[in-house]
């Protein structure tokens, strides 16, 4: 058997054991919550707190309110994609930014000295102010901008995924072998065709597993910002929305929790391939 | 072929190093004089190997040459220009002890890095690289990738790298010191095949004797502490070297020769003090 047949077969595999998982614990649980170690710890397995896994598939296919005559399912999709393609627009931005950054910081060391401590210091700002923040920012800039969230959720998401671009282009630019440094001299090379043909396809290795970091990040900056400025129309917004409903429609939640880990899930697989296409030229791992 | 091309400088020699000084970390409590007073002048044609221990300089020397260090003092004249002008130029190919291939490109593409950066279109570029593939031997292998080739098949690469822009002058840095021995013999017959079939000057720098004297017409014997030259033995072998060149007496006797002129040297270092020159 490949691995890729493995791969395909073990994706819903994995899916069947947390179910599994979840029942499981369901059945056997107690009721009401209990006590580990003097702490209250194990949830509650009632239904209302933990509704079956059939429940919450089931209900994909209901209105999303009653008399609605979109399914649950086409709503989340939607919000689920809207996101995804603003998280995926601030994914791009932020990994050319990140490259930009980084080579300005090879090229000139007075601005890595200059630029890294704000760099790392930024990456501390708790993100659920920054949305707001930024909004508000935006407001000094024209009223048409602050209307137009959706660009406060791709700056977020910019801000995030940018940071462990930056760092990890930094450091492959900066681990080119001395030799191949001195090659590129005897033949004249100029910097930025050493940077071209040289430092930077040698970065690569360092640049593609941050880019899976950096779709990862995109999507919390993008879902919190959407959350913290509810945004209407992406699942964070939905998630706020349909916890609301919780308790008179448990397993509501857990359709838009589906949304948000197939949002998670796809930006993932777009990322692998993305590294994938970047390492297709670079030995494999082992040689 | 780009070497046919009538060249007026065709009358000066390869190298001239004249009264060249090399200080490292100049005016610092840990300053090293690196090289002292070096003279040397290689001719057109001519393969000349730089042998000494460790730390005596041999490697910036070659750097030196190359253009990739700066002299303390003195100057270096290459192809009859300044060292600096001659690797702007692009006069010389260099290879080093690791090959130094792009893991990222194939065998063809690496050999045409030279090429590249001297702005040829990719029709002539990729037919100098098969030219250049066909000299040392790898013809089929023109389209793997470096990582799929063993130790002594980069190195052959690297080589062909080297030579790609046609260069009159090649400056090789223990071009096989990673290779086994096998493998490194192969590889010396290889580059004198090359050698006489190009008619390309050598600088090859090294730390085995008989290497220094099998590819040699002439072996620079250099010390450490401060670095300097310490004999010129001529080899005298001529040009047509076989594996039977290597159990000749002609040959024993000139590493014999070598490795006396080195002894004299490591006598020196011992006797700290003692003035042996």
């Amino acid at each position: 058997m490949s691995a890729r047949v493995r791969k395909l077969i073990m994706f819903p595999v994995a899916f069947g054991f947390v179910a599994a998982a979840w029942e499981g614990y369901k059945a056997v649980g107690p009721a009401n919550g209990g006590r580990l170690l003097g702490m209250r710890l194990l949830p509650r397995t009632s239904n209302r707190t933990m509704p079956h896994v059939w429940e919450m598939v089931s209900r994909l296919g209901r209105p999303e309110v009653r008399g609605s005559q979109q399914t649950i399912l086409s709503v989340v999709t939607a919000a689920t994609w809207y996101s995804f393609r603003v998280a995926f627009t601030a994914f791009v931005i932020g990994a050319a930014l990140g490259v930009a950054v980084a080579v300005l910081m090879a090229r000139f060391r007075l601005v890595e000295r200059g630029l890294m401590p704000y760099l790392i210091m930024s990456q501390t700002v708790p993100i659920i102010v920054l949305g707001p923040l930024i909004i508000g920012l935006m407001a000094y800039g024209s009223r048409d901008l602050v209307s137009k969230t959706w660009i406060a959720a791709t700056l977020l998401g910019v801000f995030l995924a940018f940071f462990p671009v930056a760092v990890a282009t930094l450091r492959g630019l900066q681990s080119t072998p001395p030799a191949s440094m001195e090659l590129m001299d005897s033949l004249a090379s100029p910097w930025w065709r050493t940077l071209l043909k040289l430092r930077f396809p040698a970065a690569v290795p360092f640049i593609a597993p941050s880019l899976r970091i950096a779709g990862a990040s995109a999507v919390v900056g993008v879902v919190v910002a959407e959350i913290s400025l509810g945004i209407r129309a992406g699942v964070g917004r939905l998630i706020l929305s349909y916890g609301q409903e919780a308790t008179s429609d448990p397993p509501k939640l857990y359709t838009a929790v589906f949304g948000a880990a197939a949002l998670g899930l796809v930006m993932a697989l777009v990322v692998a391939v993305i590294d994938r296409q970047m390492m297709r030229r670079h030995p494999p791992e082992g040689i | 072929m780009d070497s046919a091309v009538p060249n007026p400088a065709v009358q000066n020699p390869a190298v001239v190093v004249s009264g060249v000084r090399k200080v490292f970390n100049r005016g610092a409590a840990n300053q090293v004089d690196a090289l002292i007073d070096i003279d040397l002048t290689v001719q057109r044609g001519e393969f000349v190997s730089l042998i000494g221990p460790s730390g005596c300089g041999k490697s910036t020397l070659l750097r030196l040459i190359a253009d990739l260090i700066e002299p303390t003092d003195g100057t270096l004249v290459v192809n009859g220009k300044p060292a600096h002008q001659a690797r702007l130029d692009q006069d010389y190919g260099m290879a080093f002890q690791q090959s130094g291939l792009f893991d990222w490109r194939t065998v063809e593409r690496n050999i045409e890095l030279p090429l590249e950066l001297k702005g040829w279109d990719k029709g002539r570029r990729r037919a100098r690289s098969a030219e250049m593939l066909a000299l040392v031997k790898l013809s089929e292998f023109a389209t793997h990738m470096p990582w799929q080739l063993s130790g002594g098949m980069q190195q052959r690469v690297a080589i062909a790298r080297a030579l790609a822009a046609h260069p009159e002058l090649l400056l090789m840095d223990e071009p096989f010191g990673a290779l086994d021995e096998m493998t490194r013999e192969h590889m010396q017959a290889e580059l004198l095949r090359i050698c006489s079939e190009t008619g390309t000057t050598v600088v090859f720098v090294t730390h085995s004797i008989p290497e220094a004297v099998y590819l040699a017409d002439r072996v620079v014997v250099m010390s450490p502490r401060p670095g300097r030259i310490t004999a010129m033995v001529d080899v005298g072998l001529g040009r047509d070297r076989s594996e039977l060149t290597r159990e000749a007496t002609e040959f024993f006797d000139r590493v014999t020769e070598v490795r006396e002129a080195l002894r004299g040297t490591h006598v020196g270092d011992s006797l700290t003090g003692v003035d042996d020159r």
